[in-house]
C-alpha cells in the first residue's frame, strides 16, 4: 500500500517536470526496509524470481507445467492447489515462458490461443509475473472463414483502441509539430491507475475510470504547462523536441515502474464468453468497442462542429495564419494537449481491461500508435483513426499467416512500406515544394 | 519591333538568334491548381534576361522545374541540346546550369571559404575513397581556394573570410550564394531574386556584379520584382502571368505593353513602370 | 561506503569493452546525426545486424573468424542500403520513425521462435567465440595495477575494441577533414543548397548511412566478443537511446565527444549507481530497494538527455556554433 501511496503523490510530481520529480521522489518518507544486501554492480546477488497464477473461470487449476528458458537457463515449474507457481532463475534477462498445453485439462484451453509463450522480463526488475488466462478450448481446427471472422473481429478492437490513442499524437503533431515519443507513458498511466483504483482499492469501475481520465487530463495539460510550452517559448527545434520527449518518456516510464513495479498487473475480470457466430468475446470487450467509436465519434463532432473544434483544424493547417485571424494558438494547443491526455488515458484503461498491462504497455504500443498516425498522414485526427484502424487489421489478421510472436513486426514492416510507396500516407495530401 | 534577340518580332514564346536554354509545354499542377503552363519558350545565350510577374504567376515554380527541384506533370525542356526533364537537380547543375534560393540558402556552419570550396565542381576529395587520401585533392583544393578568394574580394567579402556564414547579414547572404555559384563557372545561372531583402546600400554593386557576369560570357535568368534593376540590367524580358507566359522582349518594349500592364499592374496601370516605387508595385500584386 | 572500491570500480569503467562499443556505435551516430543531419533512431539495430552476421556465420555457416566479421560488415552495409533506399529522399523525422520501426521489427525477428534454429530465439547465440580467443596473444596471467588489472581474456578484448575505436576515430578525422566531409556538412545545413552546386545529396546520405552503420556494427561485434553472446533484448530501443545520450553528451559533430562522452558517461553511471546503492546500504535512502537503484539509473539518463538537447545541444566538447539543431 506504502508503493500505492506514492503513486498518487507520484502524479503531482510529474507535473512539476522531471527535476522535481526526482527531488519529490528522494523525500518522499517511504519506509521500505532494504533487508537484502545491494548489488553495486549488474551482477545480481538476490534471487531472481518468474512466477505466475494460471486460472480457469476464475479458479485457479493444479498441474499445469510451464517451462521456463532463456540466457542459457533452462526450468520447469507447476502450479499449486491455488494455481500459482514459482521458479528461481539465475541471472537477469528475459525469458520465454511456455504453457505445457498437454498439462491443461480435457476441454479447458488459452484464451489467446496463439500465445503458449509469454516473456518475462527480469532485465529491470527481480521478480516478474506471466498469466495464462485459460477458457474454453478453441484448439478445435476452424474454417478459415470463422478464424478470418475472428481476426477481423480482434484488428477492429483494437484498432478503435489505438485510434482513440493515435488521435492525440495526431492533434499534437498537427498543431505544434512535435512527433511525441512520450506519448505511450501516458497509456500507461490509464492502465496502472486504473489497476490501482479498481483492482486495488476496490473502487467502482466508472468511478475508478473517470478519475484515471481525469489524471490522463492533468496529465497532459501537465507537460505541456512545464514542459512543452516553454521550450516552444525557447524555440526549440521541433527535432530537438522529438529527443527531448525520448529522454522525458524514460524518465516517466522508469517513475512508473518504481512506483507500480515492474509485474504484469491484470486488471479485467470478465470471464463470461459471449458468442456471435464464431467469435467469442466478453462483455468488457464489446463495451469497450462502443466506448471507443463514441469517444471516436465525439472527436469528429468536436473537430467538425464546435467552433473551438474548427479553430483546432485551423491553426493544424497553418497557425500562424490562425493567429492573424485571432485565434489564441496557445489556448488551443492547451486543449488540445488536455484532450489527448484524456483520450490517451481512456485508450490505457480499455487496453487494460481487456489485456494486461505493465510499465512497459505504452511503450510497446507506441510504434503502432506512430504507424498509424504515419499510415494515415500525419497530422490530421481522420487520417490517425484511419491508419489505427489498418494497423489493427494487420496485427490481427497478420496471425493468420505468420507467427503470432511477430505481428507487431507485420504492422511496423507494413508502416515502412507504405512510406516507401507512398510518403504522405494514405489520406496525406502531397507537399508542395518550393 | 526588331532586335537583335529574337528571330523576328518580339511576341511571347518567339524564337532567339542563340538560345541556350528552350523549354516545350511545361506544365505543373498542384492540386486542381495550374502554376505554371508554359507553352515555349527560349532563353537567349551570353544575355541577362529577367522573368517577371506578379505574385503567384509561377517564375519561381518555374524555376524549380527547369532545375530539377519539382517535376512537371508534362513538358520537355533542353539546355544547349541536351535533354533535361527529369534530369536530378545536382546533375543539372553540373551541365553548367546554377541556381540559387529566393529565400537564401547559405550553408550557416560552414564559415564563408568552406561555402565557396563548396560551390566548386571536380572537387576529387568529394570521392569517398580518394578523400581519405590528402595528396589526391589537396592541389585542387589550393586551386580552388585561391578562385573563392579571389571571388570574395570581387564581392567584398573577403574580410568575412574565416566567419561562419550564419555571422552574415542577409544581403551578405545573398552575394555569398551568387559568389558560391560562380565558383563552378556556370554558363547559365538563375538568380531568384537576387534583390530580395538587399539593403540599398548593396544594391548598386549587386547590380554591377551581375553586369559582370555577362561581360565574363556567363548567361544570366532572374526572378525579379524591382523594375529598376529590370529596366537598367535586362537586355530581355519575359513576363509571366497565371503560370503563362504573356509578354516577352526588350525591357522599354514590354514596360510599355499593355499585356503587361494589365497582368501586372492593375490599379497601376497609367504609372510608368520604371517609376513604380519598390512598395507599390508590392502592394499591387 | 566503501570510496575506494566505488572509485576503483568506475575508473574500470573507463576502459571497459562495453564503453568502447558504446564510442564506435556514437561514432556512427556522429556521421550520421552530428555531421550529415540524418536522424536515426535504429543505431541498435546496425549493432544487431552486425553482431548477428557475425555469430551466425559461425554458427550455422561455419566461417572462419574473419570471413564472418566481414559477413558482419556486409550485412550492415546491406542493412543501411535497404533502409537508406526508400527513406533517405524523405523528411527527417519520417527518416526517425522508419529507423526506429526497422529496428524493432529485426529484434522481433531475431526474438520469434520461427528462426530459433539460426538466431537462437530470445535466449540469443553463444560459443561463436572460440577463435577470436584462441587468436589472443597475450599468455596466461595478470596485467595492469589497479582499477585496470585484467586476466589476459580480458586484456585481449580491451586491446581490441580499444584499437578499433583509436581507428575509426582516426577514419573518421581524415574524413571529415576532407572536401567529402565539407558536402556532409553542408547536407547537414542545407540540402537543397548542396544540390544546386551540382552534390548527389542521396548518394552522400547513403554513404554517411553505411559508414555510421558499419561503425555501429563494428561496436555489436565487439559486444558479443565480449560478453560471449548475442542476444536480441541487448538490441532495444534502450541502446538506441543510449547512444544518442552518449553522443549529445561528448558532442555530435566531433570526433573526440562521443569518445569522452562514453567514457563520462559510464564513469558518471557507476559512481552514481554504487553512490545510491551505497546510500540504500546505509539506510539514508530508506524509500528506494536494491533493485530500484538500477531503476534509478535509466532514470538519470532520460533526464540527463532531456537536460542536454534543452540546454547544452552542443555537448561538452562541441562548438556552440558548429551544431545547432536544425528545426
Amino acid at each position: 500500500m506504502i508503493q500505492l501511496n506514492i503513486g498518487v503523490r507520484r502524479h503531482i510530481a510529474l507535473v512539476l517536470g522531471a527535476l522535481s520529480v526526482l527531488v519529490g521522489l528522494l523525500l518522499s518518507p517511504m519506509a521500505a526496509v532494504a533487508d537484502e544486501t545491494p548489488a553495486p554492480t549488474d551482477e545480481p546477488t538476490s534471487s531472481l524470481v518468474i512466477k505466475g497464477k494460471v486460472k480457469n473461470e476464475g479458479v485457479g487449476v493444479e498441474g499445469i507445467i510451464l517451462k521456463v528458458s532463456g540466457n542459457g537457463f533452462s526450468g520447469e515449474a507447476s502450479t499449486d492447489a491455488e494455481g500459482n507457481w514459482t521458479l528461481s532463475v539465475p541471472t537477469k534477462g528475459i525469458y520465454d515462458v511456455e504453457i505445457q498445453l498437454d498439462s491443461l485439462p480435457e476441454g479447458v484451453g488459452l484464451r489467446d490461443p496463439e500465445t503458449t509463450v509469454r516473456q518475462a522480463d527480469l532485465s529491470m526488475v527481480e521478480s516478474a509475473s506471466v498469466l495464462f488466462p485459460l477458457g474454453v478450448d478453441t484448439r478445435v481446427e476452424q474454417a478459415f472463414g470463422d478464424q478470418l471472422a475472428i481476426r477481423l473481429f480482434a484488428g477492429l478492437n483494437l484498432g478503435l483502441l489505438l485510434a482513440i490513442a493515435a488521435i492525440g499524437i495526431s492533434l499534437i503533431f498537427g498543431t505544434t509539430g512535435l512527433n511525441n515519443f512520450a506519448h505511450g507513458e501516458m497509456v500507461t498511466v490509464g492502465a496502472l491507475f486504473t489497476w490501482l483504483f479498481y483492482t486495488v482499492l476496490g473502487w467502482p469501475l466508472l468511478v475508478s475510470a473517470a478519475v484515471t481520465i481525469l489524471i490522463g487530463a492533468f496529465v497532459g495539460w501537465g507537460q505541456n504547462a512545464a514542459i512543452w510550452r516553454p521550450l516552444r517559448k525557447r524555440r526549440l527545434g521541433l527535432n530537438q523536441m522529438m529527443i527531448v520527449s525520448i529522454g522525458f518518456a524514460i524518465v516517466a516510464r522508469y517513475i512508473l515502474l518504481l512506483f507500480f513495479d515492474g509485474d504484469t498487473k491484470g486488471i479485467g475480470t470478465d470471464n463470461n464468453i459471449i458468442e456471435i457466430g464464431p467469435i467469442k468475446t466478453t462483455a468488457t470487450s464489446l463495451t469497450s468497442m462502443a466506448v471507443a467509436a463514441v469517444a471516436l465519434a465525439a472527436v469528429a463532432i468536436f473537430l467538425t462542429r464546435t467552433r473551438l473544434g474548427k479553430a483546432t483544424r485551423a491553426v493544424s493547417d497553418n497557425s500562424s495564419l490562425a493567429a492573424s485571424t485571432g485565434i489564441d494558438v496557445e489556448n488551443i494547443i492547451r486543449i488540445v494537449w488536455i484532450m489527448a491526455g484524456a483520450l490517451t488515458a481512456l485508450a490505457g484503461i480499455l487496453y487494460g481491461l481487456q489485456f494486461q498491462a505493465n510499465w512497459l504497455t505504452g511503450f510497446q504500443i507506441l510504434l503502432l500508435l506512430f504507424a498509424a498516425v504515419t499510415l494515415g498522414g500525419l497530422g490530421t485526427a481522420l487520417g490517425a483513426t484511419v491508419g489505427a484502424l489498418i494497423i489493427g487489421m494487420v496485427v490481427e489478421l497478420s496471425t493468420l499467416v505468420l507467427p503470432a510472436d511477430l505481428k507487431y513486426a507485420a504492422s511496423l514492416l507494413i508502416l515502412i512500406v507504405v512510406l516507401m510507396v507512398r510518403p504522405q500516407g494514405v489520406l496525406g495530401k502531397k507537399q508542395r515544394i518550393g | 519591333m526588331a532586335n537583335e534577340i529574337s528571330i523576328g518580332p518580339a511576341a511571347p514564346g518567339c524564337k532567339k538568334v542563340d538560345p541556350i536554354l528552350v523549354a516545350d509545354n511545361v506544365t505543373r499542377q498542384f492540386g486542381g491548381l495550374t502554376a505554371v503552363n508554359v507553352a515555349h519558350v527560349e532563353i537567349p545565350r551570353g544575355k541577362i534576361t529577367a522573368l517577371i510577374g506578379p505574385n503567384g504567376a509561377g517564375k519561381t515554380t518555374f524555376f524549380n522545374l527547369l532545375t530539377g527541384f519539382d517535376k512537371p506533370n508534362t513538358g520537355d525542356w533542353t539546355f544547349e541540346g541536351k535533354k533535361l526533364a527529369n534530369v536530378p537537380p545536382h546533375k543539372v547543375a553540373r551541365l553548367g546550369m546554377v541556381r540559387t534560393f529566393q529565400l537564401t540558402k547559405a550553408l550557416s556552419l560552414l564559415t564563408v571559404i568552406e561555402n565557396m570550396r563548396l560551390g566548386a565542381k571536380d572537387q576529387p576529395g568529394e570521392s569517398f575513397w580518394r578523400s581519405l587520401i590528402r595528396p589526391l585533392w589537396i592541389g585542387y583544393e589550393n586551386r580552388i581556394t585561391e578562385k573563392g578568394d579571389e571571388l570574395l574580394k570581387r564581392f567584398k567579402l573577403d574580410a568575412k573570410r574565416e566567419d561562419y556564414a550564419a555571422s552574415l547579414s542577409g544581403g551578405q547572404r545573398k552575394l555569398l550564394e551568387m559568389a558560391r555559384a560562380l565558383m563552378s563557372d556556370p554558363k547559365l545561372i538563375m538568380l531568384d531574386e537576387p534583390m530580395a531583402g538587399v539593403n540599398p546600400a548593396l544594391t548598386q554593386s549587386l547590380l554591377e556584379h551581375i553586369k559582370g557576369l555577362k561581360e565574363n560570357g556567363t548567361t544570366v535568368l532572374f526572378v525579379e520584382h524591382d523594375m529598376h534593376m529590370v529596366r537598367h540590367i535586362s537586355d530581355w524580358v519575359i513576363v509571366m502571368a497565371e503560370g503563362k507566359v504573356v509578354a516577352e522582349g526588350p525591357p522599354a518594349q514590354v514596360m510599355k505593353d499593355q499585356a503587361v500592364i494589365d497582368a501586372y499592374l492593375g490599379a497601376h496601370a497609367d504609372t510608368d513602370l520604371g517609376t513604380v516605387p519598390i512598395n507599390i508595385l508590392k502592394a499591387g500584386k | 561506503m566503501d570510496w575506494l572500491s566505488i572509485i576503483n570500480l568506475a575508473l574500470g569503467e573507463l576502459l571497459n569493452p562495453l564503453t568502447a562499443v558504446y564510442v564506435l556505435a556514437a561514432l556512427g551516430l556522429a556521421v550520421h546525426f552530428g555531421f550529415t543531419g540524418l536522424l536515426n533512431f535504429g543505431q541498435a539495430a546496425f549493432a544487431a545486424v552486425g553482431a548477428y552476421g557475425m555469430a551466425i556465420s559461425i554458427l550455422t555457416f561455419k566461417l572462419p573468424l574473419f570471413g564472418a566479421i566481414l559477413v558482419g560488415i556486409l550485412a550492415t552495409v546491406v542493412f543501411a542500403l535497404i533502409l537508406g533506399i526508400p527513406t533517405l529522399r524523405l523528411r527527417a523525422d519520417y527518416l526517425a520513425i522508419v529507423t526506429i520501426a526497422a529496428s524493432e521489427v529485426f529484434r522481433y525477428f531475431m526474438t520469434t521462435i520461427g528462426f530459433s534454429d539460426v538466431t537462437g530465439g530470445s535466449t540469443g547465440l553463444s560459443a561463436f567465440n572460440k577463435e577470436f580467443e584462441s587468436l589472443n596473444p597475450f599468455p596466461d596471467g595478470i596485467y595492469g595495477f589497479g582499477p585496470f588489472e585484467y586476466r589476459e581474456e580480458q586484456l585481449w578484448v580491451r586491446v581490441v575494441g580499444w584499437s578499433l575505436v583509436a581507428v575509426a576515430a582516426v577514419f573518421l578525422w581524415l574524413l571529415m577533414r576532407s572536401p567529402w566531409g565539407r558536402v556532409l556538412k553542408g547536407i547537414r545545413e542545407d540540402e537543397d543548397a548542396v544540390r544546386s552546386l551540382g552534390k548527389n545529396v542521396f548518394s552522400y546520405k547513403l554513404q554517411a548511412l553505411i559508414i555510421g552503420g558499419v561503425l555501429a556494427g563494428l561496436g555489436g561485434m565487439l559486444f558479443s566478443f565480449s560478453l560471449a553472446n548475442v542476444q536480441p533484448q541487448s538490441w532495444g530501443t534502450t541502446f538506441t537511446f543510449m547512444i544518442w545520450t552518449v553522443l549529445l553528451l561528448g558532442g555530435a559533430a566531433t570526433i573526440m565527444g562521443p569518445i569522452v562522452g562514453s567514457m563520462i558517461f559510464f564513469v558518471l553511471l557507476m559512481l552514481t549507481q554504487s553512490i545510491i546503492g551505497g546510500l540504500v546500504d546505509i539506510g539514508w535512502l530508506p524509500f528506494l530497494t536494491p533493485p530500484q537503484v538500477g531503476q534509478i539509473r535509466f532514470l538519470l539518463i532520460g533526464l540527463v538527455l532531456m537536460l542536454l538537447v534543452i540546454f547544452r545541444p552542443q555537448g561538452i566538447f562541441g562548438n556552440k556554433k558548429e551544431l545547432q539543431f536544425n528545426g
